[in-house]
């Protein structure tokens, strides 16, 4: 610790608790539902801000840390080391995790928001965004948030047991997810043997036939989402090849020329992968049995059954022209079409947030909680931060400023006293007595440390980071539920 | 500004959530295991604060932030230290800031730096680049700080925490409302 930390923070300490604890103003109140990254940004925040606020995080798996846990790819550990910093929160005496608890149906909003001066939504969003096209319930089609979530041990997708026994996979979007599935179903095995990837999926991306993934997406190269880290990445992937068309790029390179420097860096990475890719092709080509690439401007019409009716055997692509440009470019269909055979398709053109409680305002049309700020509009001392904020995009740092932001708002509200601590809330004891009426047992974060002492403890016996439980009943017996 | 009542509510915040996070500081060997890169970061971590206790404090960097509510935080590091290790070690309170722990995985480590200093900077890698394309505030002298280590030329230097959000609302800190 240097001279200039101790002595500022020193001298801070001990006269501003005694300040605090000489007023007899109540302690806010506050929870959080949801624990993933918003969630736990949110709450530290808001901790860290304000030293006598009490935040407890509700959760409806027994597990918490959301898509930190089920969505970041397992071979992308160094993201996870927010994991550290949300343990951290976690651990203060002014914080309490509840895991095991739905909101919505073991404890509804209404009794949260009479429990706690101020109920902060961070669920998320859990479900996907559907095609609307026929053939879409075939078997080998699959949402990217189900694929993503059977990789990653969410319980709910544990059963997917993709079919895997094809050549040729077909990705509807150019998201990360995307990519993230594309580098799942092509990289070599040792590279993801020693993640946190489930035991199960190891297994079965052991067995896949899968050797070609095409990225298809309705709109163009400057109108990707991905990010250029996960294109380096996967550009680089060992014994893979990328096969971009150079005529897909052609004049781009003009066009990016003062775009904003992520667009233009992405774009001229496209270029170069796809130029280089002539030169190289006969080199690469020998010894990459592997290969992806990106396919623009085709919208999907339809899966197509292969002769046994069940199964897809292609899509059916509208090819699209692009009307404006940049961001706003729309793609509208040219009238032609084209098929691309595959055994395998996956959905990832977004995930959605549901709603959670008719008390709660929605926006069906854009899958969010209506709110300024985070204040969710018409309806004091409700708030909310994360993809049920803002819509499902952004990395890590978008959700963090992003529940900042919120918890600002919190802040704000305490600060000017649109938020009436006066009276004092119950918190969680409210809540207890109404969950054990209920029968629901919440899962406290010295249990999930228990899980996860145990499911390292299995992952070092297979030499890997982890091993996920991935049955919420295996993981409550563990704990003596 | 404020009212009496708030201002002392807000102050005692303050000093408490020092205290908070003082109490829960990292690199005390209490968290996690993570992935190896994390626990080479924590090895060098762990190492780098022995080594500086062993160091004369002439051997050591001086480094001025200026946070994000435009607060000067001053602290020091020895040559070979990152600006991250120098955060970290010094408990720099610094909303957000590294939070992959050095791994170039985000880029919340993002600084502001001096033209001068910048101009005598290693240079950028294209995987540092890439992390900075994602970071706020982007300006023509930004590195995360994560990847630049001490130097004795960087002595007294003053980098700058960009921004966190992109409009130009007014950042509430009650540390600050007294």
């Amino acid at each position: 610790m240097g001279p200039g930390g101790t002595c500022w923070r020193g001298a801070g300490v001990t006269g501003g608790v005694r300040r605090w604890l000489s007023s007899a103003a109540p302690l806010p109140r506050l929870c959080v539902v949801g624990s993933g990254p918003a969630g736990f940004y949110t709450a530290q925040h808001i901790l860290k801000h304000h030293g006598g606020a009490h935040v407890d995080i509700y959760e409806k798996l027994p597990v918490p840390f959301g898509l930190v846990r089920f969505g970041v790819a397992p071979d992308h550990p160094e993201v996870k080391n927010v994991i550290n910093s949300f343990t951290q929160t976690a651990r203060s005496e002014r914080c309490a995790y509840y895991g095991n608890v739905t909101v919505g149906r073991d404890v509804t909003v209404a009794e949260l928001r009479q429990a706690y001066h101020a109920v902060v939504l961070s669920y998320g969003a859990e479900d996907n965004r559907v095609l609307g096209i026929p053939g879409e319930n075939l078997s080998g089609v699959y949402s990217a948030r189900a694929f993503v979530g059977w990789y990653n041990g969410l319980p709910e997708n544990r059963d997917l047991k993709p079919d895997l026994s094809c050549e040729t996979a077909l990705i509807l979007g150019h998201g990360n997810v995307a990519l993230d599935i594309a580098r799942i179903l092509l990289s070599p095995l040792h590279l993801l043997r020693q993640t946190d990837i489930t035991e199960g999926s190891l297994a079965a991306l052991a067995c896949s036939k899968v050797k070609r993934v095409w990225l298809v997406g309705r709109r163009g190269p400057l109108q990707v989402a991905f990010t250029i880290k996960e294109l380096r990445e996967m550009i680089n992937l060992p014994g893979t090849r990328p096969v971009l068309n150079p005529a897909d790029f052609t004049g781009l390179e003009n066009a990016v020329k003062d775009a904003p420097r992520p667009r233009k860096r992405l774009t001229e990475l496209m270029i170069k992968t796809a130029l280089e890719k002539r030169e190289k092709a006969v080199e690469v080509q020998a010894g990459a049995p592997r290969e992806w690439g990106l396919k623009f401007q085709r919208s999907p019409q339809a899966v197509l059954p292969a002769a046994d009716g069940r199964r897809a055997r292609g899509v059916r692509l509208a090819l699209t022209r692009l009307e404006g440009s940049g961001d706003s470019a729309k793609a509208v269909p040219t009238g032609d079409v084209e098929e691309l055979e595959c055994g395998l398709v996956l959905s990832s053109i977004g995930y959605r947030s549901l709603p959670l409680d008719p008390t709660v305002p929605f926006d069906t049309q854009r899958g969010v909680i209506p709110n300024s700020s985070g204040r969710v509009e018409g309806v004091p001392g409700l708030y909310c931060s994360g993809w049920v904020k803002r819509g499902p995009t952004g990395v890590i740092i978008t959700t963090m400023n992003d529940s900042f932001d919120t918890a600002q708002s919190v802040l704000e509200d305490l600060q000017a006293g649109v938020l009436d601590v006066a009276t004092s809330r119950e918190g969680f004891g409210a809540v207890e007595s109404i969950l054990h009426s209920r029968g629901v047992r919440p899962v406290s974060f010295s249990d999930w440390e228990k899980i996860d002492a145990a499911e390292v403890a299995r992952g070092k016996a297979a030499g890997k980071a982890r091993e996920k439980i991935v049955d919420p009943q295996e993981m409550l017996r563990l704990i003596g539920h | 500004m404020a009212a009496p009542g708030p201002a002392r509510l807000l102050r005692a915040a303050a000093a408490s959530s020092r205290r908070w996070l003082f109490s829960a500081s990292p690199a005390t060997g209490t968290r996690p295991g993570r992935g190896s890169a994390a626990a080479a970061v924590r090895t060098a971590r762990l190492f780098s604060v022995s080594a500086q206790a062993a160091l004369s404090s002439e051997d050591k960097i001086t480094v001025h932030f200026i946070n994000r509510d435009g607060d000067k935080l001053t602290a020091k590091g020895k040559p070979g230290d990152s600006l991250l290790d120098v955060v970290v070690n010094n408990n720099l309170d610094i909303d957000g800031f590294g939070a992959c722990e050095g791994t170039l995985a985000c880029s919340t480590c993002h600084l502001i730096f001096e033209d001068h200093i910048f101009e005598k900077l290693d240079a950028i890698t294209d995987e540092e680049m890439d992390m900075l394309d994602l970071a706020y505030g982007l300006t023509e002298t930004s590195r995360l700080g994560c990847q630049i280590c001490l130097k004795k030329l960087m002595d007294n230097m003053t980098v700058r925490v960009p921004e966190a959000v992109a409009d130009a609302r007014q950042s509430i800190d009650m540390s600050k409302n007294s």
